[in-house]
């Protein structure tokens, strides 16, 4: 295990060194001094980009010093606001991140890094979700794809459902015979502490796209069309077939509150298996493996793009991503955040299936398992369809669409008075005010 | 850590004390120059200044621009007049959180100081007393943070009929078989009390040390003097002890009125203010540091402010009193 990742170091220490003596300015010889760093990151993803910080000190002498902190959104609006930020910020979404670059906060990355590899390497769509007004101020670290339902291919098999379902009727009427055999078809948890309810709004997402495409999507999110509207009533409703029945989802919905979305897919795994389906983005196979270490991907648990509600606009593609970008340009944030964007730096998530990297030079072939390389396959080759709605939202919004989550699970039956309540809300968060 | 970030923690443990005995020096070496009843009269200054100066910096300048932000828009640009109170005090969502905190002071404070003051009694007379007010002690010495993720698990729910691994529920399930189990930070008429158990739970310790030690204070031969007239053990307690425990009572009952008030940790950890449990220390977090709403933020923060300088007049009265 140890002398894997030696080797593994090793590998990316000469990647990087390629990289560095490959750019202009004569970036391969020392540089030194340091870069502070502020993101989400902890535990086991903290491990990942510690790895992946470490040849790139060895090769260039940069110090980079990293803060974690859950409270993304709070600490770092507070530390631009006061004057003070660090020189390199994960963005905790690009709504945020268009707050900030409008208000001339952050450095366009198009003077940094080198455009012409950033064009070769990835796909528009992914340099526009990082861009605001035409400038180019975010870049992905890593990426996940949204809207897949897990599921055990044996439990299914033996429940004579097969996969994947062609439309949502089919996927409701198979939900419906598990359902009449007794058991639910299906595991929801939303609950993560201070961001509870977030995993409701992929849920809405996922539904929204499949019943009205990109562009009421877009609407929606801008906040151009009203949580009353009839569209968005219908997406609630739609979801309300699964997580407000008691029949349709494990422990009904005071389970779906109280249970974290990073466990609510451990009824599927037990014997006999409580649940069926279960609904969360690619991250949440590492989750998996860390808590049922013996299950094997593709044979023990896979899963499937979430299949169409209006054919129209089939399989729209969701994706997510930890963005990244600059506030201070000095020279040690520029050659560090060109690391990130670089393929040699992606590997590591990716090697430790901790994300899909948007970057078209990071092999297939390197995705530890069958499931993540299925998963980098669809991500790369579609025109990126969209970026999770919620975090397009300003802050206000964003949390008003959790909280209503929850609000919503709690009283399904006050759907219109909480959506009234969003409403309220969307007057007073897009105004700027 | 950076060498930096070290060198300037260095520079304010030795500079400062360095930096303050230098001015005092100066000061006296300066008050010998003038004459006997300036430097009488002088030297109380001198010496206050710096504490003045810097509780005006850091105190009394914040609290004024504080107050001035809240007649300001968002962005403290524009002055909105009454706008950020009118928005707290008439907004359903707001006055859910000014409910909710006048839940808290009302059930908090009452069933802390009565419980604080019922363990104190009972444990008084018994050999095991120490023990008993160290296990009640207890929970003060642990984060309210800590205490949080702790009840967050006491309080975990699984659907009825498999096993329970929160506490709450296993016992309940445990001592009567048709309990179904309960989320309780989740269902909106439950969740609030879930909350304010966990702060009960964590003052009460307080509330009783100090009362246990106003109790000690009263004299053996007053109390023996009454029982010796033909006063019941009831009539001791209400008529006897409970009078001379008042200023005792007031200080922890206005103690625990202060932090209630503030309440936050609990909340932020445990729902964040989700389905109706928001405070006003939580919504004033989140106006402030999400929304970067300065003007709500700050008007929050006035409110809070005026609700509890009526207690803190209360308080330092009494300290005064009881100087004197």
């Amino acid at each position: 295990m140890k002398r894997a990742a030696a080797i593994l170091v090793l590998l990316a220490a000469s990647g990087v060194l390629v990289f560095a003596s490959g750019t202009k300015e004569g970036a391969g010889a020392k540089v030194g001094g340091s870069v502070s760093v502020l993101a989400v990151w902890g535990g086991g993803e903290l491990d990942i980009f510690n790895s992946m910080v470490k040849p790139f000190s060895d090769a260039t002498g940069i110090k980079v010093e990293f803060e974690g902190t859950r409270d993304l959104d709070a600490v770092l609006t507070t530390r631009v606001a006061a004057g003070n930020p660090p020189d390199i910020g994960a963005l905790p979404g690009p709504g945020k991140m268009a707050e900030f670059a409008r208000q001339g906060k952050m450095i366009d990355l198009s003077g940094v890094l080198d455009m012409a590899a950033m064009k070769k390497n990835y796909a528009q769509g992914w340099m526009d979700l990082g861009s605001v007004d035409g400038k180019l101020v975010g870049v992905f670290a890593k990426a996940s794809l949204k809207g897949l339902v897990w599921y055990d291919p044996k439990n299914l098999a033996a429940a004579g459902v097969s996969v994947p379902p062609k439309t949502f009727n089919d996927l409701m009427s198979s939900s419906q015979a598990i359902a009449a055999k007794g058991t639910t078809p299906w595991s929801v948890g939303v609950e993560s502490g201070a961001a509870s309810g977030w995993a409701g709004t992929d849920w809405l997402e996922v539904i929204f796209l499949r019943m009205y495409g990109p562009d009421k999507y877009r609407q929606w999110y801008e906040g151009k069309l009203a949580w009353t509207s009839p569209e968005v009533k219908a997406a609630w409703q739609t979801w309300g077939r699964i997580v407000a029945d008691p029949k349709m989802t494990y422990g009904g919905t005071q389970y779906e509150l109280s249970t974290n979305f990073g466990s609510a897919f451990t009824p599927l795994f037990q014997n006999p298996p409580q649940a069926y389906y279960f609904l969360q983005a690619t991250f949440i196979q590492s989750f998996i493996q860390k808590q049922f270490p013996d299950l094997k991907p593709v044979d023990d648990f896979n899963f499937f793009s979430f299949p169409p509600i209006d054919p129209k606009y089939g399989k729209g593609v969701e994706i997510a991503g930890d963005l990244v970008g600059m506030f201070k340009n000095t020279p040690q944030a520029a050659t560090f955040i060109k690391y990130i964007t670089t393929s040699d730096a992606q590997d590591f998530w990716v090697k430790a299936a901790d994300g899909i990297s948007p970057n078209r030079a990071v092999p297939i072939a390197d995705y530890p398992d069958a499931l993540s390389k299925n998963a980098a396959q669809i991500l790369t080759s579609a025109d990126i369809a969209v970026f999770d709605a919620s975090d397009n939202m300003p802050s206000k919004m964003n949390a008003a669409f959790w909280s209503a989550i929850l609000s919503y699970l709690a009283n399904p039956d006050q759907l219109d008075s909480i959506l009234a309540g969003l409403d309220k809300v969307r007057a007073d968060a897009y105004s700027g005010s | 850590m950076s060498v930096s970030t070290v060198l300037w923690a260095l520079v304010a443990v030795v500079g400062v004390p360095l930096a303050l005995s230098a001015y005092l020096f100066a000061v006296e070496g300066a008050l010998k120059l003038a004459g006997g009843r300036a430097r009488a009269r002088l030297r109380p200054w001198l010496w206050l200044a710096p504490a003045a100066i810097l509780l005006v910096v850091f105190l009394i300048y914040p609290a004024v621009n504080t107050a001035v932000l809240s007649f300001f828009n968002a962005t403290s640009t524009q002055p909105v007049g009454f706008a950020n109170y009118r928005y707290i005090f008439t907004d359903p969502a707001m006055l859910v959180v000014l409910r909710n905190n006048l839940v808290w002071l009302v059930v908090f404070t009452l069933v802390t100081v009565t419980v604080g003051l019922l363990i104190a009694v009972l444990s008084d007379r018994v050999r095991y007393e120490g023990a008993v007010k160290a296990v009640v002690f207890l929970p003060m010495a642990i984060s309210f943070v800590a205490a949080g993720v702790i009840w967050k698990f006491m309080y975990q729910f699984q659907p009825a009929g498999t096993t329970q691994v929160g506490t709450i529920n296993a016992i309940l399930t445990a001592i009567s078989p048709g309990f179904k189990p309960q989320a309780w930070l989740f269902n909106k008429s439950q969740n609030n009390w879930a909350l304010i158990i966990v702060g009960i739970w964590m003052w009460v310790g307080f509330a009783m040390v100090i009362l246990s030690a106003g109790l000690k204070g009263i004299s053996e031969s007053v109390l023996e003097a009454a029982r010796i007239d033909g006063a019941r053990e009831g009539q001791v307690f209400f008529r006897i002890i409970l009078p001379l425990m008042r200023s005792t009572l007031t200080v922890v009952a206005t103690t625990l009125v202060i932090s209630v008030l503030k309440i936050f940790d609990v909340v932020y950890v445990m729902t964040n203010g989700a389905l109706d449990t928001e405070v006003i220390a939580n919504r004033m977090y989140k106006e402030m540091f999400n929304y970067q709403n300065f003007g709500r933020a700050s008007a929050f923060a006035v409110i809070l402010l005026v609700a509890i300088i009526p207690v803190m007049i209360l308080n330092i009265k009494r300290f005064g009193r009881s100087g004197s």
